[in-house]
């Protein structure tokens, strides 16, 4: 897979202050894969992925996206590569409605400099019609329920034209209606050609989803393989799945 | 997605004849002395709002800004003589140069730490200003007014109806930033800064183009006050009161839209020239106080939140 990773994660560490956050993690990830990241609370999954998404910086190792070195651009010339990510907490433009959540990538990504020629809201609109929010599209993002919220998170992302799309726990504590609603929508975007990273407590949701899934504990990867594999791995029993 | 622009130049045109239609028949000149101040306010408040409102970064410094841009117009009107207009664009530049300087070093911290940081300019600006004895140093320097520009007979008239010519520029340029693709900037900073760089805003170089342009329109204000008051020392220029006028009105107007800092101004400016000449100098504060805790605990939107309130309301 070597000459072919989308994105190329090796020795990658963070630390804050004394604690290691993360220990020289590598992991490649091939154009199209539908990847699950997976460990106990704290074992830097989400820090992982600060640092794929430029929301933190490295202290040491090399991120590679599409043959690139990304490690010391800033976050924004990352989205604006193809790397999008959702919120764990969701993070909405709260001031503004739910369509111009997705004004403001199409804006800043997609139609940068010529912003003239476009029309962003029809294609916001496009976008929240594809998950499901077409009718809360004027509504202040602020007054959605938790699913709207993960679907805008979703949305507002895609909005951005990623080629690589980092999900952070996108249906934690959604019921499992609203967790099938989401694994169809993050299908859908896979079969159309995004590669997905999926973080995720639950286990059912990985399982069904990904192709390959790694464990993280305490900032190193302790196992990583297909869902049944992993979910064999003494190791991974013994630090994530308390058996 | 833009609003059209036709019935704010429109107004803007209104606004500006009125000025100077009042200039020419009003003899009494006291209320374009008090006029002046409550434009001045407007602008401050107008150029407060670019980065305190849009972009959620509040700023203290305001009286540094306009400090010094009162204080390149004395070094202009010492060493060469110049023009107001050049002390006015002079001013502009220099104070924008300083919210670019000011705004890279600042500019990453957030919250309480920055608006610390501002307070702390106000100190440096008025320190270096103190130590500065071509400019007059602690005392101040007195100036005398070149006579007027025809048609003005004059010098205050004509710094009021500059300095509303001054507002409606900053009025336009607080509108276009707020009504863009970089006010859509501006508040995904502020509603969540993270967010807004992974949804590819380059959050550094649109906050420090909010705080050039801020500074810049801040330092234009400050720019005429020499002329207006013949006089200028450090203590009254870097004054707080500056500050805290332009984070009051746009507070009390509201935030959200250029509407805001224009009607907050306007009242709150207003008010406290009446309450000057009526009642005390010290009271004129006191209002400021009462005015901002009333709004911001009943009314966080302002005038205009409150405006669109009644309008949903019928």
């Amino acid at each position: 897979m070597t000459g072919s990773a989308l994105l190329r994660v090796s020795g990658v560490s963070k630390h804050f202050g004394g604690f290691t956050a993360l220990a020289e993690v590598s992991l490649e990830i091939a154009p199209g894969e539908r990847f699950g990241l997976i460990g106990p609370n704290g074992s830097g999954k989400t820090t992982l992925i600060n640092c794929i998404s430029g929301s933190l910086r490295n202290d040491g190792g090399s991120i590679v996206f599409d043959g690139e070195e990304i490690s010391a651009l800033p976050a924004y010339q990352r989205t604006r590569r193809g790397i999008a990510r959702s919120f764990q907490v969701p993070r909405p433009f709260s001031s503004m409605p739910v369509v111009e959540n997705l004004v403001v990538p199409l804006e800043y990504v997609v139609h940068r400099g010529s912003l003239h020629k476009a029309d962003t809201r029809a294609e916001a609109m496009e976008l929240l019609h594809g998950i499901g929010l077409a009718d809360k599209a004027e509504t202040p993002s602020s007054r959605l329920t938790q699913v709207e919220l993960r679907k805008l998170e979703l949305a507002r992302a895609m909005a951005a034209r990623p080629r690589l799309l980092i999900s952070d726990e996108a249906m934690a504590g959604l019921s499992s209606s609203e967790i099938d609603e989401i694994l169809k929508i993050l299908f859908k975007l896979n079969e159309s050609g995004i590669t997905i990273i999926m973080i995720e407590h639950i286990m059912h949701a990985v399982m069904r989803f990904s192709q390959r899934v790694v464990c993280l504990d305490a900032g190193r990867i302790i196992c990583e393989g297909t869902p049944a594999e992993t979910v064999a791995n003494p190791d991974v029993q013994r630090a994530y799945l308390g058996a | 997605m833009r609003k059209s622009g036709t019935p704010f130049w429109i107004g803007a045109a209104v606004v500006v004849g009125a000025a100077a239609l009042a200039a020419w028949l009003i003899t009494n000149e006291y209320y374009f002395f008090a006029g002046y101040i409550v434009v001045t306010f407007v602008i401050l408040a107008t150029a407060w709002n670019i980065l305190g409102g849009y972009a959620g970064y509040v700023n203290f410094g305001t009286a540094a800004f306009f400090g010094l841009g009162a204080y390149t117009s004395v070094v202009l009107i010492q060493s060469i003589g110049a023009p107001l207009a050049v002390q006015i664009l002079a001013a502009a530049l220099l104070s924008g140069l300083l919210g670019f300087g000011a705004g890279l070093l600042t500019l990453r911290l957030r919250g309480i730490f920055f608006a610390i940081a501002t307070v702390a300019l106000i100190v440096i600006m008025e320190t270096l200003f103190i130590n500065w004895r071509y400019v007059g140093g602690a005392t101040g320097i007195q100036l005398l007014r070149p006579s007027p520009i025809p048609p003005f007979e004059s010098y205050t008239k004509m710094l009021f109806v500059g300095q509303v010519i001054m507002a409606v520029v900053a009025v336009a340029v607080a509108r276009y930033m707020e009504t863009s693709w970089i006010g859509r900037g501006l508040r995904a900073i502020r509603d969540s800064e993270e967010a807004a760089e992974c949804s590819g805003v380059p959050t550094l170089k649109l906050k420090l183009a909010a705080c050039t342009v801020s500074g810049a329109l801040m330092g234009a204000a400050g720019a005429p006050m020499p002329m207006y008051l013949s006089f200028v020392e450090p203590a009254s220029t870097f004054n707080l009161t500056y500050s805290i006028g332009a984070l009051a009105s746009a507070m009390v107007g509201g935030t959200a839209t250029w509407l805001g800092p224009v009607l907050g101004a306007l009242l709150l400016s207003t008010i406290q020239q009446i309450v000057t000449v009526t009642i005390s100098n010290e009271m004129n504060v006191l209002v400021v106080g009462v005015l901002l805790v009333v709004f911001v605990v009943a009314a966080p939107e302002g005038i205009v939140g409150l405006l669109r309130k009644l309008r949903r309301a019928k």
